[in-house]
Parts: structure tokens; C-alpha cells; sequence
């Protein structure tokens, strides 16, 4: 049984209460950072965890934390990125659900850190229910002068608020995300300046992802050195990953980094293997914006070796016949599920989302799924396939923000890997739909499992 | 040009929303009541079930910034309705996960079971319902979810759709 760093208690009755949180030891991270750290010390420990942005980019939060500009007289800001919409995600409204008070301790001690005086969750508006949960635990927190002026006696203050966003993806991106938080459309900004020297309201600014500033209770209880001795190589600590698709066991799971795919995928601790006793076509590792893998390539790296659940492992072999660790949003496929009508969904996905502010993204996004489209309703031609990979190289790294990629890759690693099923598509246009295209990718190194229906 | 439903209806605030309105502009520092544009437009939305041209006027109005600030925000977040809708409005998440553990027959059955087209008010302007991209619940899908309060259902069969319906239809 792995450890749990952030979910030891979400099963507790009443842990999103204050009083049951504290008896369990919570707010303790609170008393030690601002009683006996100094905000150096506490940005110290985050870097020596060796904690990485779970958000999906993976950069390491300390150094992050260290880039704040700190020029005398004007304020600093903290927020938390909790505008989850990535398909795939869903760790951070499990969170904030459950356990509300582990991301507002986190808040606290990492505001702290970066001399934060007024600190924001930005929640994507859809989450309305979350939104009353974290307003409720704001002010049991304030209730017992763990927020406000003067926390514990220290000097220490700290204003924190919930702003709910409009329903946009694109506020995900930082930038678009603090321009959406100062009443503006989420279009993201030209970097640099990045966040930490010119933020919110022109100010330095650290934005974090929920699971993030969770990590940080922990790492700060415990000390950056232990957090560090979980998982492996660059990959530290527990990771929660929000397993979903046709999985007998989906829900959100933490992990040690590290962790074998395979045991993630098959064991009964975690995702128990596939439903229906199907077969496994294919998995999507980190959110939908990730590469997506055959299950051949999932299972095992280029070179033969166990595919681990680590930044590292999951990128080997790069965008070729690696992926990448992204938000944890894991996605299993059986064998029963059709790579061109999911690309398509995704590939809508994006072009809804698009913010319109760079054309490649624009316009490439709506071809491509207008293309993905006609390929699935059987009106296709073989052409098609090097039009996508040429739409979407021409939208990688051509847009302000990540979002262009996130739409490309996705359409560009599915044709790399399924090119035969979208050729299929064309060549029985009748039967595109009905989905019995052949067994070519399902060439799982794993036996079938006999399970019962999930 | 702004895409929505005119009305020549003024809009007169209540004190109660007014002091809610405050309340969210206190939160950010003196000269940024911008920043409480996206939650008022919600307050408007769960107070007048859309949120029209008077209102977003009245809104700048209230936060002393210009109208057209207030179009642009609100036209381009997907959550603010910019005609009436049904009272009661359900949002099927259709993005992948959801997608291939059965969205698309649930939106086909609410569509059969309300009579009306996604975006369309049934006649009784009790219901509205539309497909929606990805929720977050992407585990425990197909899900929807319902404004105002946006109540989230989650792991939904036409059985399930059709005991909230009729639930809600009871409540009325």
C-alpha cells in the first residue's frame, strides 16, 4: 500500500470541517512555517522537495517561487490555479470537494513564502458547488484566526478569496488566467514579462496549480528531504492521478512517482484493469493535450523496459513513441473505442476553446476538426491524414499560448499511431461509424483479464 | 456584433444584490473593481436567469467601467446566457471520457424526452439543455449539471434522466 500525503484522510467523516481537519493534525504546516521558518526557509524546503508543478507542465515549483521579484512597497500575489477543465482531470474538484482546508492551509504557508498579503483560488465557474465548499472552509479558517490579520499572533496577514471564472479552457493558461481574474476575456499575455515579475495588476505573481499548494502542507510537516525520498529521479513525491475511460475502477488515485503503468493499470489497489474484461487499445497518460499511446507503447518504452508512471519514463522515446506525465489525466481506451471519432472530440474540444487570439490556432483548430469530422461520417479521403499532420505543425509552436499545441498534438500523435484505422475510415466510408475496424493496435503484452463487469 | 437577445426592459438592481455586488468588489484592492465583473455577471445570471443589454449596463454603470467591457467579457465566457433560457437548464458533458462511456445517448434522450433542440426553451420555459465541454468528473461520466445552483449528476443512464426530469417538472 503506497502512502498517502494528500489523501491519508479523505475518507474521514466531516474532514471538510475545520474541527476534524485540525484533529487530524491539520494547520500544523501553518504553525510551523510561520512560527518557526523564515519565508526563505519555507521557499527552501519547497525546492529541496524537488516538487514539480502538477498542473502539467511539471516545472519545479521552488525555483518558480524563487523568480518572485520583490521591489519594496509593491504587493505580491499568489494564486491558485483551480480552473480544471483539462479532459481527462478531475483531481483538483476531487480535492477541493473533499478536503477543502488542505488546499487553504497550503494557500497560507505559500503565501507566506512569496509575502503574499492577498492570495486567490480561481475556480472555474462551473464548480459552483466547490466554490460554497472552499468559501465555507475560508471563513472556519478565519473563524480560528488561521486567516486575516495577525494569524497565530505572528504579525503575519493574509486576506484570501474565491473568484469563479466564466467557463473557458483557455483559463487554465496562467496569464489568461490572471486576465480573466482582473474582469477581462482570457486571452493569454506575451511572455515575458512572466507572472513573477509583472502578474496580477502588474504586480509579482506566483500562480500555482490546487495540487500544487497541497504539496506543500506535507512537504513543510515532514521536510523537503523526506518528500524527495518518495518516487524516483527527478520525479518526487505522490502524484494524484484521475483515472477515467473504460477502466473498472476509475477515480482519482495517489501514487508514488515511479509506480509501474502496469500495476497502476491491473492491480485492484488502483485501476483493476479494464472493463468488461475488454482488452486495452490504447491510453491517453496526462490530459488530453498529451500524445496519445497504443497500449503496446504504453506498457513498455522503446527499449523494452516497464513504462513507469514518472515525468521521465512517460516522456521516453519523446513525442514519437513516448508521452508525457501532464495533470495526471489518465484515459484508457478498450478495444472497442474509435481513435478517429475520439480525435475528433478532442479536436472539437480545442477549437471551442480556442481564445481566437492567434490565427494558426484560430483557424487550425476548426480545420482540424472540420477535416476529423468528415473522416469519421465516412467522407474522408486519403489525403486527409497529411493535411492534419501538416495543419497542426502549422499551429505547434506558433501561438502565444501552449493551447496550440495542446490541440496539436493530440491529432498528430493519433495519425502517427493509428494511420491504418483513419485510412480504414476512408476505405469503408459505410461502416465508419459502426466501429469494427480490425484488431491492428490492440497488441496489449498483457494477458485478457477475466473479470467480472465493473 | 453582440450576439444576443435585446430587451428594452430596464434593470433595476435590488438592494439585497447590490450589496452582494459590493461585497464582491471589496475583495480586490482599491481601483480594480474590474476584477468583480465575471463573479457579478454570475450573481446577475442566478438572479434574472440570463443576463441581458440592460443588465450588463447597469453592471458598468456599477463598476464605472464602459459597456462594451462588460459585452466582451460576457459573450466570451461560455457560462453567461445571453438570451432567456429554461428555468432549468442541463449541461451534458459530450468531451471525450464522457464521450465513450455513453454522452451522446443522453443528450439523444434528453432531446427526445424535453421535445426540443439543444439551445431551445421548452414550451412550458421549464427547460433548456445543451452539450458542454469537459466538466472535470471525466471518471464518473456521462455527467450533466444544473444552473443555477449547478447540482452535478453524475454516471447517468436514461432511467436517471428521467427521474430528474420528472423530478424537477414535480418541483414546479
Amino acid at each position: 500500500m503506497a502512502r498517502k500525503l494528500l489523501l491519508e484522510h479523505i475518507n474521514v467523516p466531516g474532514i471538510n470541517t475545520f474541527d476534524v481537519y485540525r484533529s487530524k493534525g491539520g494547520y500544523a504546516a501553518v504553525e510551523k512555517a510561520l512560527k518557526t521558518l523564515t519565508p526563505d526557509e519555507v521557499v527552501e524546503e519547497v525546492k529541496k522537495s524537488g516538487l514539480r508543478g502538477r498542473g502539467g507542465a511539471g516545472f519545479p515549483t521552488g525555483m518558480k517561487w524563487s523568480f518572485l521579484a520583490k521591489p519594496a512597497g509593491v504587493a505580491r500575489y499568489l494564486v491558485c490555479n483551480a480552473d480544471e477543465s483539462e479532459p481527462g482531470t478531475f483531481k483538483d474538484r476531487y480535492l477541493m470537494t473533499y478536503i477543502p482546508h488542505l488546499l487553504i492551509e497550503g494557500m497560507i504557508v505559500a503565501s507566506f513564502a512569496l509575502g503574499a498579503n492577498t492570495s486567490y483560488i480561481y475556480v472555474r465557474g462551473e464548480m459552483m458547488p466547490q466554490i460554497r465548499i472552499l468559501e465555507k472552509a475560508i471563513a472556519e479558517a478565519k473563524a480560528k484566526g488561521f486567516l486575516g490579520k495577525n494569524i497565530l499572533g505572528t504579525g503575519y496577514d493574509l486576506e484570501l478569496y474565491v473568484q469563479p471564472g466564466g467557463g473557458a479552457y483557455i483559463c487554465g493558461e496562467e496569464t489568461a488566467l490572471l486576465e480573466s481574474l482582473e474582469g477581462k476575456r482570457g486571452n493569454p499575455r506575451i511572455k515575458p514579462p512572466f507572472p513573477a515579475i509583472a502578474g496580477l495588476y502588474g504586480c509579482p505573481t506566483v500562480v500555482n496549480n490546487v495540487e500544487s499548494i497541497a504539496a506543500v502542507v506535507p512537504i513543510i510537516n515532514d521536510g523537503g528531504d523526506e518528500y524527495a525520498k518518495i518516487g524516483i529521479g527527478r520525479s518526487t513525491g505522490t502524484k494524484l492521478i484521475s483515472a477515467g475511460g473504460n477502466l473498472r475502477k476509475p477515480g482519482v488515485y495517489e501514487i508514488d512517482l515511479g509506480l509501474p503503468v502496469e500495476e497502476f493499470l491491473y492491480s485492484d489497489e488502483y485501476c483493476g484493469g479494464i472493463a468488461n474484461g475488454k482488452r486495452l487499445k490504447a491510453v491517453v497518460a496526462g490530459g488530453s493535450s498529451v500524445p496519445i499511446l497504443p497500449a503496446n507503447l504504453f506498457m513498455k518504452t522503446i527499449n523494452n523496459e516497464p513504462r513507469l508512471m514518472s515525468y521521465e519514463s512517460l516522456a521516453e522515446g519523446g513525442f514519437v513513441s513516448g508521452t508525457m506525465m501532464g495533470s495526471g489525466g489518465f484515459i484508457a481506451y478498450d478495444e472497442d473505442q474509435c481513435i478517429v471519432r475520439n480525435t475528433w472530440n478532442f479536436a472539437r474540444f480545442y477549437h471551442h476553446e480556442s481564445c481566437g487570439q492567434c490565427s494558426p490556432c484560430r483557424e487550425g483548430t476548426g480545420w482540424m476538426e472540420k477535416v476529423l469530422h468528415r473522416l469519421e461520417y465516412g467522407h474522408g479521403k486519403m489525403s486527409d491524414m497529411d493535411l492534419l499532420v501538416d495543419v497542426s505543425k502549422k499551429i505547434e509552436g506558433n501561438t502565444i499560448c501552449p493551447l496550440g499545441d495542446a490541440a496539436a498534438w493530440p491529432v498528430a500523435s493519433a495519425i502517427r499511431h493509428f494511420r491504418d484505422e483513419f485510412e480504414w475510415h476512408v476505405t469503408h466510408p459505410h461502416e465508419a461509424t459502426t466501429r469494427n475496424f480490425g484488431l491492428a493496435h490492440y497488441a496489449d503484452p498483457l494477458p485478457k483479464l477475466e473479470v467480472a463487469a465493473s | 456584433m453582440l450576439s444576443v437577445q435585446d430587451t428594452n426592459t430596464p434593470v433595476t438592481f435590488s438592494p439585497e444584490l447590490l450589496d452582494k455586488f459590493a461585497d464582491v468588489v471589496s475583495r480586490y484592492p482599491y481601483g480594480k473593481q474590474k476584477s468583480a465583473l465575471l463573479p457579478i455577471l454570475h450573481l446577475v445570471q442566478a438572479e434574472y436567469g440570463w443576463v441581458s443589454v440592460p443588465a450588463m449596463d447597469s453592471v458598468a454603470n456599477f463598476l464605472s467601467i464602459q459597456p462594451i467591457e462588460v459585452y466582451e467579457v460576457a459573450s466570451f465566457y461560455t457560462m453567461y446566457f445571453l438570451k432567456p433560457q429554461g428555468k432549468y437548464m442541463l449541461e451534458v458533458c459530450r468531451t471525450g471520457p464522457c464521450e465513450i462511456v455513453g454522452a451522446t445517448p443522453i443528450m439523444e434522450h434528453i432531446e427526445k424526452t424535453l421535445g426540443v433542440k439543444e439551445g431551445d426553451v421548452t414550451p412550458d420555459g421549464l427547460f433548456s439543455w445543451r452539450g458542454v465541454e469537459c466538466l472535470a468528473a471525466c471518471g464518473f461520466g456521462p455527467v450533466l449539471q444544473i444552473g443555477p445552483e449547478y447540482t452535478f449528476y453524475e454516471n447517468l443512464t436514461p432511467e436517471s434522466v428521467d427521474q430528474l426530469i420528472g423530478d424537477l417538472r414535480a418541483k414546479s
